[in-house]
């Protein structure tokens, strides 16, 4: 059995980018994924904001990371054909206590380097948004606050990975495993793997994953659930930038925002529950969470909602990232990542190529970037039903063609089950939820996933 | 997105009972070209994948199953000479210029056919798991009744085995005669309500087929990973109740599929949330027509068909100049206890529907009065459950103008 120079656990953001970081410095990889794709936990379900990192903590590892990240997303998304939608956020204050608050908040990103905010009066909001509610009575733009695809980042990255030699191991759960003084044995439920140095980007897990191999776990993670409501196509016109609220001590609040695919959404909760395992919806929430959408923009009562999901934040006990070096077991543990982690991770991956740097055994020579470009799914930018032959529409409502589909299932990273083809292609992710395309893809994907779409034939 | 538009006197969108039956009258009415465009692979709407009787009563004089009526359908409008565009879908109406026009894309590319008149015939979907706010996990095995059929009858696969029902109205009844095609089980028949919203006799096919009816339950938790794996459920009573099954079947709650309308921004009614429409089926935009279930929720495959075949006659006659002036048209509305009336304007000089359709809130009796500038016009005495169609003669109001509501009043 080879030895791999790196073994990353977890496919979430932080996974994956650091798997793409690592291979492109010439390491060999191996990326191990309990779930049956990429972004099967926590990753899979956020507000999809490339943030500007305005309102991190000053002097963090997060802020450092996510500025970072940002920086280097916003350098390699064209050759990765990867959206950005420049919406800007403002930081609205519906209450004079609020209202209050927005110095400190302008103060606090002016630190952070984030000088191009400024603040907006009630008129100016009404000019930039004139569906939202009269009651607003000031706000802060922040014109670098972007949307981007949450999904098609990371599998862009792991394409790259892949192409550079790195081994993706899915549906492959770290059991234990010890480290020899030379060499990391972890057995797993596929088999054991080798390798020089492990990063732990478990996300929910990760201090499972320290106590599992480390003997004691540094941080101790605290799912925190998030449910978020998505509104029809039809509310994209209504709001243009990201409205935040102003945040409180434990989260940023609920976000309403377009999505790189012409909807809107408003969320997330912030719920601490002890199961790392279920995130569910809950009617009572969701309804709140449309009721809180419509007062912000009122017109959105008359706007269908398409979609309803959940996710687990990784928290942990403390606010900040969790980041464990064990320099003599050659250990990174990349830990208590919240949702500040779609814009950090291509920052975290670099903070932990530089940390091997110091701890690791060395590798090949840094290669160079293939930059494979993954397909377009956002709404802004050309698509596939604007091409001939893309065989049919499949899904209707999010004019996803055969031509896509049948180009997710046999890529070079093809997704594992049902959710990844959605994330993919978007297909079945519409207004209708399935009722014209969901049999269909049935079919499409027989054959394909563990867990088909079809329990089996017809009796 | 803009290319040069083909021209032709009639678009229709939607190939369903609605649909078809326009397009196969415009013919016969001697209009030129008649082009259906049809995002489906096959011609036929919702009966394709309803694969059971009755169909076909009011239009073939016999009962068929539901794909072999969509396949008459078909071939009749073929026989008339329509122009039949199966995998092609409408991204978008641009109402701009003389003629409005329909921007396509199907396997062959981008399109646009521009047309003196359009009908939209896009029929309903079910509401949806996430419009419900239903709680719970979301694995794979939850989905409407229409992706059930779609499953049995068109990819001849199962998406379960225990499944549990939501929901009783006929199309309820619809999801457990197709998981009786599949050789599926299910579980559970699953109501909010008190009672069914079919009547009550329609409810022997559930316990004949010895399936458990839970009235004034809710769902309060789906659960499984991957697959569902039960369902907890509210009972009557307050206690809760788990029932392990393998799917859930949201059905009903029909809801026009409007996304065009909405686009191409037509006046949209928030009674049926269908587009609103005088007595011809005119939409606020003259040229652009609606008939079948995009009108309202819901109507029967039969009722769609006839509703084409009128609204047909009156895209003939309009193309003539014979129909009345679109302005100035009556606006009604409901009233307390009625949820939607179709047609909402009617346009002065009478014709066209001469039925108003309704539908009521719940299941009620007494009378509907349909009042205008604060004076009683007309009233009809009604008894009728939540979704049963209920009809108004429109002469009965005599000529209107402005506001007419129809309100219901208890007995």
């Amino acid at each position: 059995m080879s030895t791999a120079d790196i073994a990353i656990i977890g496919a979430g953001a932080v996974g994956c980018a650091a798997a793409r970081r690592f291979a492109l410095e010439g390491a060999k990889v191996v990326l191990l994924e309990k779930g049956a794709d990429l972004l099967s936990g926590a990753s899979k379900a956020n507000s999809a904001i490339l943030h500007t990192g305005f309102d991190a903590p000053r002097g963090s590892v997060e802020l450092a990371c996510m500025q970072e990240g940002r920086r280097e997303y916003l350098a390699i998304r064209e050759r990765m054909n990867l959206p950005l939608l420049e919406t800007g956020a403002i930081v609205v204050a519906w209450s004079e206590a609020e209202r209050a608050a927005l110095d400190g908040i302008e103060a606090q990103a002016i630190e952070n380097g984030v000088t191009d905010v400024r603040r907006l009066t009630a008129a100016e909001i009404r000019l930039r948004e004139p569906e939202l509610s009269r009651s607003v009575l000031e706000a802060l733009l922040v014109p670098g606050e972007h949307v981007i695809d949450p999904w098609s980042p990371f599998l862009a990255y792991l394409i790259e990975a892949k192409t550079q030699g790195a081994e993706l191991r899915f549906s492959t759960e770290v059991l234990g495993g010890d480290f020899d003084g030379e060499v990391w044995r972890l057995s797993t439920s596929t088999g054991e793997v080798r390798a020089n140095a492990v990063i732990n980007a478990a996300g929910l897990y990760g201090d499972r994953i320290e106590r599992l191999l480390l003997g004691d776990a540094s941080f101790e993670i605290r799912p925190r659930k998030g449910q978020f409501v998505v509104f029809d196509k039809a509310a994209a016109k209504l709001v243009r930038s990201i409205v935040l609220p102003v945040p409180n001590e434990r989260t940023k609040g609920v976000v309403l925002c377009r999505t790189a695919f012409g909807n809107v959404l408003v969320g997330p909760t912030a719920e601490e529950q002890e199961d790392r395992t279920r995130a569910t919806v809950e009617e009572a929430t969701l309804k709140g969470l449309v009721a809180r959408a419509v007062e912000m923009v009122p017109a959105l009562a008359e706007v269908d909602v398409t979609a309803v999901y959940a996710g687990l934040r990784p928290a942990s006990e403390e606010k900040g990232y969790r980041i464990r070096v064990e320099a003599e077991r050659r250990w990174i543990s990349l830990g208590g990542v919240r949702s500040t982690g779609l814009t950090a991770s291509l920052g975290l991956a670099a903070l932990a190529v530089r940390i091997y740097s110091e701890i690791g055994q060395g590798h090949a020579a840094a290669k160079d970037p293939v930059w494979p470009k993954v397909p377009n799914i956002a709404e802004h930018l050309p698509r596939d039903w604007e091409q001939s032959d893309h065989g049919e529409i499949v899904c209707h409502c999010e004019l996803v063609t055969r031509r896509e589909i049948e180009i997710a299932l046999d890529g070079p990273v093809p997704p594992g089950d049902f959710g990844g083809l959605k994330r993919r292609t978007r297909a079945g992710m519409g207004r209708c939820q399935g009722f014209n395309c969901n049999a269909r893809l049935a079919s499409l994907t027989a054959g394909r996933f563990a867990a088909p779409l079809a329990k089996d034939e017809a009796a | 997105m803009s290319v040069p538009a083909d021209h032709t006197n009639v678009v229709i969108v939607g190939a369903g009972p609605a649909g078809l039956a326009a397009a196969t009258e415009l013919k016969r009415l001697g209009v030129g070209s008649v082009v259906v465009v049809e995002r489906e692979r096959e011609a036929g709407g919702v009966p394709r994948h309803c694969g059971h009787p009755p169909f076909g009563m009011r239009e073939f004089k016999c009962v068929l199953t539901g794909p072999s009526y969509a396949r008459r359908l078909a071939r009749r409008a073929a026989r008339a000479g329509v122009d039949l565009r199966l995998q092609t879908t409408v991204v978008a109406i641009d109402r701009d210029g003389d003629d409005p026009a329909v921007t396509l894309t199907s396997p062959e590319g981008v399109s646009a056919v521009r047309a003196e008149r359009i009908l939209l015939a896009t029929g309903v979907r079910e509401r949806t798991r996430a419009q419900r706010f239903a709680s719970g996990d979301r694995p794979l095995g939850v989905m409407n009744t229409g992706a059930l059929q779609a499953y049995a009858y068109l990819e001849r696969l199962a998406p379960f085995r225990r499944p549990l029902i939501v929901g009783t109205e006929l199309v309820a009844l619809s999801s457990l005669l197709t998981c009786r095609a599949i050789g599926a089980e299910p579980v559970a028949m699953v109501e909010t309500g008190a009672g069914p919203t079919v009547p009550e006799v329609y409810m022997m096919l559930p316990w004949l087929l010895g399936v458990p009816r839970f009235y004034s339950a809710e769902i309060v938790d789906i659960f499984g990973a991957p697959r569902v794996e039960g369902v907890t459920l509210r009972l009557a009573g307050g206690g809760t109740e788990t029932i392990a099954c393998d799917g859930v079947v949201f059905t009903g709650g029909f809801q026009p599929e409007a996304t065009l309308v909405r686009a191409a921004g037509l006046e949209l009614d928030r009674g049926t949330l269908g587009p609103s429409i005088d007595q011809f089926g005119r939409t606020s935009d003259p040229r652009i027509f609606a008939a079948g279930n995009v009108l309202r929720p819901v109507e029967t495959a039969g009722w769609s068909w006839e509703e084409g075949r009128r609204v047909a006659g009156f895209i003939a006659e309009d193309m003539k100049g014979l129909l009345p002036v679109h302005q100035g048209a009556a606006r009604l509305r409901p009233g307390p206890g009625v949820r939607y009336v179709v047609p909402q304007r009617l346009a002065l000089g009478g014709g066209g529907l001469s039925q108003l359709q309704l539908r009521l809130g719940a299941r009620s009796e007494g009378r509907l009065v349909a009042r205008g500038k604060g004076r009683e016009l007309a009233s009809a005495p009604v008894a009728a459950r939540a979704e049963q169609r209920v009809l108004f003669r429109s002469d009965l109001l005599g000529p209107v103008s402005g506001d007419v509501t129809i309100s219901l009043e208890e007995r």
